[in-house]
C-alpha cells in the first residue's frame, strides 16, 4: 500500500514535470525542430542575449512586475489600513468591491480594462499595461495584509503617541514593523501574479509594447524560438535552486516540521 | 479623523476607477447595441446635399455616427444553436477538468499528509514549481509531446516496429501509423488538467493538514476502520478545502481561452474564444460585453451553489463522528 502510494505521487510528479524536462531539454537542441535531436549546444543561451526582440519583451515583464508590485504593496497596504479603521458596515462593502476582481475571470477583468482605457482615450501601451497590472494585483495585497492589522494590538499605535511619537513616526515605528510579513508576502504574491500574466495583458497592451507571456503567445502560431525555452529553463533554474534552497535551509533547522506556514511558497 | 480621510481617499477611488467603472462600462455595453444615428437628408442655401442628424447638427459628409441602444438583442444572439453549443460545451470541458482535477489531486493531499513523506512541503513545494514556468510554454510542450510526429508518437512507433504482437494489437483496432492526439476534446482537457492540478492540491492539502490528530487517533480507538475514519472524520472536514479547489479550478477553465486555442488547435472554440475574438477581430465589443456579463453570472451561480453545500454541511461537522 505504502508503495503504491508513493508510485501514484511519483506518477503525478512525472505528469507535471514531463513538459517542463522536455522543454528544458529542447534548449540544448542543436536543431530549429523540435521533431529531431541535432546534437548538444549551447547556441540557443547564447543567442538569446543578443535577441532585442526577446530582451526587450524580458525587460517589460520585469519593469511591468517590479513597478506594479511597489506600487499596488503601497496603494494596498494603504488600503488595508484604511479599511481596517473604518466602521463595520462601510468595511464589508467596501471589501467586497476590493474582492471582485478576485471573483471575476481574467477575461473579464481584462476586457473590463480595456473598456475603461478606451473610453478614457488612453492610448493603449506600456501605461496602461501597468494600471491593468497595478488594479489586479492591489486586491491580493489588500488581502495579505489584512489579516496582520487584524493581530495587532490596538493599543500599540496609542501607547506611542502617548510617548510622543507623531502619527507619521507611530505609524512608521510601530505599525509598519508588525504588518512587515504580511506586505511582503504580498507584495512577492504582486511579482508572481504579474509576471506570470497573459490575459489581462493581452487586452490592455497595445503599440508595440509586448511583455513574455504576450511574445510567446505570439510565438506560439507560427512555432516558438528555442531560445525562448532556454530563457525560461534559466528562470525555472534560478526559481528552483532559490525555493529548493530556501526550503532545505528550514527543514535543516526545524527538522523537518509538517508545518505549511513555514514554507517558503510565496503563494 | 483628517488622516483616516487621506487614507480612505485614494483607495476608494482607486477601487472606483478601476473595478466598478470597468464593470459598469462591460454591463453597458452588455445591454446595448449600436445603431446608426437616424437624420434627414437636406439641402443647404447654397445647394449643396446635406445631412441633418437626429441631435440637430448638421453635416455634408453621409452620416457614420452610431449611437448606444438599450437592446436585448445581444441576449437572443447568445441562445442561437451556435453560441448555445459552445456555451454548454465550455461548461461541460470546465466540469470534466474540474471533477478529473478533483479525483487525481484529492489522493495526493491525502498521501502527502500522511506518514509516507518525511518531507510534505517540500513534495508540495515540487508541485507548485511547474506554475515558474510560463503556462503558454509549458502548454506547448505538451504538443510537441502529443503531435502527430511527436514523442509520444514515436515512442509508440518503435514499441510497434520492436514488438509484433503490440502492433497487431493496435492494427486489430483500426489505429493507423499515426495516433491523433491533439486538436479535440480530450487534449484541451488534458492542457486544463495539467495548468489547473496545483489549483486543487494546494487547499485540499492546507485543510487535511489542519485537522486534529486526535480525533483520527480517537476514531481508531473506538474501532473505526481506516476507510470508516477517512469516511467520518477526514472526508466531511476536508469539504472546505474541496469546494476551494474547485472555484480555483472550474473560474479559470470555463473561461480559458488560450489553452483551447493551443491544444484544440482552434477545432475546439470554448465560449473565451468567444469572447476574446469581439474584442478582437469581430470588434463587436456589445456582444462580447453581453457574454462577459453571461460568464460573470454563471461563475456567481456556481459559486452560490457551493457555499450552499459548505452551509448545509456545515452542522453536521461539529460532532457527528460516528
Amino acid at each position: 500500500m505504502k508503495k503504491l502510494r508513493k508510485v501514484y505521487i511519483g506518477l503525478i510528479m512525472a505528469f507535471l514535470y514531463a513538459p517542463i524536462v522536455l522543454l528544458i531539454l529542447y534548449s540544448f537542441n542543436d536543431s530549429k525542430s523540435r521533431a529531431n535531436w541535432g546534437g548538444f549546444t549551447l547556441r540557443w543561451y547564447k543567442e538569446l542575449f543578443s535577441d532585442a526582440q526577446i530582451i526587450s519583451a524580458l525587460g517589460t515583464t520585469l519593469s511591468i512586475g517590479f513597478l506594479a508590485a511597489v506600487i499596488s504593496t503601497i496603494l494596498g497596504t494603504f488600503g488595508a489600513i484604511a479599511l481596517y479603521q473604518m466602521k463595520r458596515g462601510p468595511r464589508q462593502v467596501m471589501l467586497s468591491v476590493v474582492n471582485l476582481p478576485m471573483l471575476n475571470s481574467e477575461v473579464v477583468t481584462g476586457v473590463s480594462l480595456m473598456l475603461l482605457f478606451a473610453i478614457a482615450q488612453i492610448q493603449m501601451g506600456y501605461v496602461t499595461l501597468l494600471l491593468a497590472h497595478i488594479s489586479f494585483c492591489v486586491p491580493y495585497v489588500v488581502l495579505s495584509v489584512m489579516p496582520k492589522l487584524r493581530q495587532l494590538e490596538p493599543n500599540l499605535a496609542e501607547a506611542a503617541q502617548d510617548l510622543g511619537a507623531t502619527p507619521r513616526q507611530g505609524f512608521f515605528k510601530v505599525i509598519l514593523p508588525d504588518i512587515m510579513p504580511g506586505v511582503f508576502s504580498g507584495f512577492l504574491m504582486a511579482l508572481t501574479m504579474s509576471i506570470d500574466d497573459f490575459v489581462v495583458s493581452f487586452f490592455t497592451t497595445g503599440s508595440g509594447v509586448s511583455n513574455l507571456s504576450i511574445t510567446i503567445y505570439t510565438m506560439a502560431k507560427r512555432g516558438i524560438s528555442p531560445k525562448i525555452n532556454a530563457l525560461s529553463s534559466l528562470i525555472f533554474a534560478a526559481v528552483f535552486i532559490l525555493l529548493v534552497g530556501l526550503n532545505l535551509r528550514d527543514l535543516k533547522k526545524t527538522g523537518g516540521s509538517k508545518n505549511i506556514e513555514k514554507v517558503k511558497i510565496p503563494y | 479623523m483628517k488622516r483616516k480621510g487621506l487614507m480612505v481617499l485614494p483607495f476608494a477611488l482607486w477601487a472606483i476607477i478601476f473595478i466598478l467603472v470597468p464593470l459598469g462600462l462591460i454591463a453597458w455595453y452588455g445591454i446595448t447595441v449600436e445603431e446608426p444615428v437616424a437624420y434627414t437628408e437636406i439641402t443647404l442655401e447654397d445647394g449643396t446635399p446635406a445631412f441633418r442628424l437626429e441631435d440637430g447638427t448638421v453635416q455634408t459628409q453621409e452620416p457614420w455616427q452610431k449611437k448606444a441602444v438599450i437592446s436585448f438583442q445581444n441576449f437572443k444572439r447568445m441562445v442561437e444553436p451556435t453560441y448555445l453549443r459552445l456555451l454548454i460545451r465550455s461548461l461541460k470541458i470546465a466540469l470534466l477538468t474540474t471533477l478529473i482535477c478533483l479525483i487525481l489531486g484529492y489522493p495526493v493531499a491525502l498521501i502527502l499528509t500522511g506518514k509516507d513523506f518525511k518531507h510534505p512541503t517540500l513534495w508540495l513545494m515540487l508541485i507548485i514549481l511547474p506554475m515558474w514556468m510560463n503556462f503558454l510554454l509549458r502548454t506547448y510542450s505538451w504538443m510537441s509531446i502529443l503531435e502527430n510526429s511527436g514523442i509520444l508518437n514515436s515512442w509508440i512507433t518503435a514499441l510497434r516496429n520492436a514488438v509484433p504482437a503490440i502492433d497487431q494489437w493496435f492494427t486489430a483496432r483500426g489505429v493507423g501509423n499515426k495516433i491523433i492526439f491533439l486538436y479535440n476534446e480530450n487534449a484541451v482537457i488534458l492542457g486544463m488538467v495539467y495548468n489547473y492540478l496545483s489549483f486543487m492540491i494546494m487547499p485540499i492539502y492546507t485543510v487535511i493538514e489542519k485537522i486534529d490528530k486526535s480525533l483520527l487517533e480517537a476514531a481508531a480507538d473506538l474501532g473505526a476502520s481506516p476507510s470508516k475514519s477517512f469516511i467520518r472524520v477526514t472526508l466531511p472536514y476536508s469539504l472546505p478545502g474541496v469546494l476551494e479547489g474547485i472555484t480555483m479550478v472550474f473560474v479559470p477553465a470555463v473561461t480559458t481561452f488560450v489553452i483551447s486555442q493551443l491544444m484544440g488547435g482552434g477545432k475546439v472554440p470554448l465560449i473565451g474564444d468567444i469572447i476574446q475574438n469581439q474584442f478582437g477581430k469581430s470588434s463587436d465589443w456589445h456582444f462580447g460585453s453581453s457574454l462577459s456579463l453571461l460568464v460573470m453570472v454563471v461563475v456567481l451561480a456556481f459559486m452560490g451553489g457551493l457555499q450552499q453545500i459548505d452551509k448545509d454541511e456545515e452542522p453536521q461537522k461539529e460532532v457527528r463522528i460516528f
